[in-house]
């Protein structure tokens, strides 16, 4: 195995990551950036392999951010430094921002009319699904145990319910839950199982 | 510039909420932007979110719009460099540390626990969200048929959910 060009491949420059950073910002439609992210990344430019997406998407998961650019990040950083970490971000950012930026003028001219009020709201309850099936997908690979559904229930019921605020709810409940978790001696945790073939939401 | 201090505030504070997805910081969003803030109303909110799950790249692009609503285009971009700065940093730097994590005996319990936590917190963002854009029998069914669609297909989301607002525009012009 010669390292140095191994590397040499993995060393794209700074504007190709932004290019394709960008490309994968603007294609990405419907709500699953990880399949594409998979697709740039691992298929298409081989400056990953699937075991070492797979862990980065697991880092992405756990801590706060968005999937999409925790990805960015992670990838741009691992290629290029800060500087790659940035551009990769910027790039994946770009064009939903802009499009976002336009509907919110679009949203002040026609926004009040009847026609698109039904249209949005019918977008409204859609998203809904799509989220709820999200959910249940996440659920499915990371709810293991009767107590882990007993944390659920209890920090939706908190927030939704009792109005308590997310960031109490976080903490309390995060507590609890890794507390229960928490490692002991003589038994060996696995982590998530592999999300293949999921819906994302990022 | 005051406005702009708090579009920075607000969304650098949601951000660090979205653990598990955006969803997950549904609920802060919804009391401060529409109940503490008035920036939008919470059927402006929704939609703006819903337009967000069609747009492309990371998910929750809709707090650009609403950045944008309170402040024209440096609303825009605070909103985004806020929303996107603070845990960019935090994964950044968390994420160059990581293979030393890696062998450490908390790190399954952490990983296992803010799971369930998470999966808790877009069900709260779900059943606050649903408040809104359930407001009626045809909208709980165009609900319910994309959930199952999305679950038994591999189909693009964004076909039923443009779909959902053709059949809400087709309600308008039968109701």
């Amino acid at each position: 195995m010669n390292e140095a060009s191994s590397s040499a491949e993995a060393r794209p420059s700074l504007g190709r990551i932004f290019w394709v950073f960008l490309v994968m910002g603007a294609t990405s439609l419907g709500g699953g950036v990880v399949g594409y992210l998979r697709t740039g990344l691992v298929v298409r430019n081989n400056w990953l392999d699937d075991v070492t997406f797979v862990e980065l998407l697991s880092i992405s998961q756990t801590l706060p951010g968005l999937n999409a650019t925790n990805m960015s990040i992670l990838v741009g950083d691992r290629l290029r430094g800060a500087w790659g970490a940035i551009l990769a971000t910027v790039g994946m950012c770009l064009p939903g921002a802009t499009l976002m930026t336009a509907a919110a003028y679009a949203y002040n001219i026609g926004g009040d009319d009847p026609w698109s009020k039904a249209f949005l709201h019918g977008i409204a309850a859609g998203a809904l699904g799509l989220i709820v099936v999200v959910m249940v997908q996440l659920g499915s690979r990371v709810l293991k145990g009767f107590a882990d559904y007993v944390i659920v229930l209890a920090t939706a019921a908190a927030v939704a319910f009792f109005h308590v605020q997310v960031p109490y709810a976080l903490i309390a409940a995060g507590i609890v839950a890794i507390w229960w978790h928490r490692p002991r001696e003589g038994k060996v945790h696995k982590p998530h199982n592999e999300p293949v073939g999921e819906r994302h939401h990022e | 510039m005051k406005q702009l201090g708090d579009i920075a505030g607000v969304f650098a504070y949601l951000s660090l909420l979205t653990v598990g997805g955006g969803m997950a910081a549904f609920p802060e969003l919804k009391t401060l932007t529409v109940d503490t803030y008035h920036w939008v109303t919470f059927p402006e909110m929704l939609h703006f979110y819903s337009l967000g799950q069609l747009a492309p790249g990371p998910n929750m692009m809709m707090v650009v719009s609403i950045g944008a609503v309170v402040a024209g285009l440096p609303g825009a971009a605070v909103a985004l460099i806020a929303f996107f700065l603070p845990t960019g940093i935090l994964t950044w730097g968390i994420g160059r540390i990581w293979t030393r994590l890696a062998t450490w005996r908390w790190r399954p319990a952490i990983q296992t626990g803010l799971g369930s936590v998470s999966v808790g917190l877009v069900l709260a963002g779900a059943i606050i969200m649903g408040r809104g854009a359930v407001t009626g029998v045809l909208w709980a069914a165009i609900a319910i048929v994309v959930f199952f669609l999305l679950l038994k297909t591999k189909i693009n989301p964004a076909y039923p959910i443009v779909a959902s607002g053709l059949v809400g525009m087709l309600a308008h012009w039968l109701l």
